[in-house]
């Protein structure tokens, strides 16, 4: 909360981006208090790493400090008070922190606590539910991501800064970092393809998982110099990957159409169900994780690539 | 947090959300005007933990001897919702960098005060080209 006070009131835009991304950190903290650990886990790896990444790159491209306001406060304030005011009120009906009879616990929550594990066959009820129960929404996400992804492209595009030279990184060569570094990446990558392949049995998925591998990616980037990530993964594959990846989750689903079954009711892809569903539920949250780990990629290079105009 | 009474959590989530809600409407800088975006956002992400938390509960993976669990379905969406979230914010500021290209600037008032000037520069060529026909 403090931080978020001084991360509004600030006008040097670089420390509010990094008050930012301590913020973050700070939420999956309190996400992790909350047994939400796939949450906790999501947010550290996008909020405190790959937002903040994203925002210094564009104020790299923009400018670091805000203009003195010269607007008056009191009206928006006033705003605010009033619709504050409102929400307060609306909460003091609210049910208290983990109450049992409240109405989140109530509908469809029991059934896919009692029946998650004998219909789909997976410990982990968060991949269960985002995969299997609400694979359609989960597409959806999908697709949203990936057309996210294309509006940058449309907007900034991939350039080659002929400043960018692989192998020499704007920072100087910083002995400790790169040594550093050159352990950590290998690990980082490591660490994805265990959250992605792990994630029907701990926390941990598709989404987490293209998150950590792009982190690794942009770090290498980032520390070996401006363009090097490119020299490994070109630009050219993670448009296609960004497209394998939402295939292979709409592939699996017109598969199971053409099986007989409904579009992405995974019992078709096997003999026997439960088997269909955690095979079902492993294909699409790899299409899930190659799409992220591109698009996010994508973004990167969109921004990092981008020389400084005016 | 669990020691804390029932609705402490929620009235964070309404300080943080209208501390996000007064930077959009309140300042005029872009990159700014995002990241109290992010921090609404972030409100409604602790607003769905915290009402599918469970006291007593455990985390939503299933093990042998645990019967009480966090309900999974606000997890699941609000972990998509944080992916959505990174990749439009990318979007916004994407945008951001090429207002900057366009107008030189990313501050709200100063975009304004151009756009109005070009508009007048218009305005004023094409009355001039009105006069010129009408000799």
């Amino acid at each position: 909360m403090v931080i978020a006070v001084a991360a509004i009131r600030l006008s040097d835009l670089f420390a509010v981006v990094m008050l930012f991304g301590v913020y973050s950190l700070l939420t999956a903290v309190l996400f992790m208090d909350l047994d939400a650990v796939d949450v906790a886990f999501t947010e550290a790896a996008v909020g405190a790493g790959v937002t903040t990444v994203l925002m210094l790159s564009s104020l790299h491209l923009t400018k670091r400090w805000e203009a003195l306001p010269r607007r008056n406060p009191v009206l928006g304030l006033l705003v605010v008070g009033v619709t504050g005011a409102a929400l307060v009120y609306a909460v003091l009906d609210a049910p208290g922190l983990g109450d049992p009879s409240a109405a989140v616990h109530q509908h469809v929550t029991p059934r896919y606590i009692e029946q998650g594990q004998a219909e789909v066959g997976m410990p982990n009820l968060v991949t269960a539910v985002l995969a299997s129960y609400r694979g359609y929404d989960t597409f959806g996400e999908t697709v949203v991501i990936f057309t996210a992804g294309l509006a940058v492209l449309l907007l900034l595009g991939i350039q080659d800064d002929p400043r960018m030279r692989p192998g020499v990184s704007t920072i100087g060569d910083q002995v400790v970092l790169r040594s550093v570094v050159k352990v950590l990446i290998p690990l980082i990558l490591l660490y994805g393809l265990y959250v992605q392949f792990h994630g029907d049995f701990g926390a941990g998925g598709g989404f987490q998982a293209g998150v950590i591998f792009a982190t690794g990616f942009v770090l290498y980037d980032l520390v070996f110099g401006d363009g090097s990530a490119r020299a490994v993964v070109p630009p050219g594959w993670l448009h296609r990957l960004a497209a394998l990846g939402v295939l292979i989750y709409g592939g699996v689903g017109v598969y199971s159409l053409l099986a007989g079954k409904a579009f992405l009711d995974y019992s078709a892809l096997a003999t026997d169900p439960v088997h269909g569903q955690h095979l079902g539920v492993l294909l699409v949250e790899l299409g899930v994780g190659i799409a992220v780990f591109s698009v996010v990629l994508l973004i990167f290079y969109a921004f990092s690539g981008r020389g400084r105009r005016r | 947090m669990s020691f804390l009474p029932g609705i402490f959590n929620y009235l964070i989530v309404v300080f943080l959300m209208m501390a996000g809600f007064y930077v959009v409407i309140a300042q005029g800088n872009l990159v700014k005007k995002l990241v109290g975006l992010g921090l609404f956002q972030t409100s409604v992400f602790i607003l769905y933990i915290t009402m599918g938390n469970l006291a007593g509960g455990q985390a939503p993976i299933v093990t042998k001897d645990l019967t009480l669990y966090s309900s999974p379905l606000p997890h699941v969406l609000i972990l998509t919702a944080i992916v959505v979230g990174v990749a439009t914010t990318a979007v916004g500021l994407a945008l951001v960098v090429r207002i900057h290209e366009a107008y030189g600037s990313v501050e709200e008032d100063e975009i304004h005060a151009k756009d109005l000037a070009d508009d007048e520069a218009m305005l004023d060529a094409d009355a001039a080209h009105k006069e010129e026909a009408g000799r």
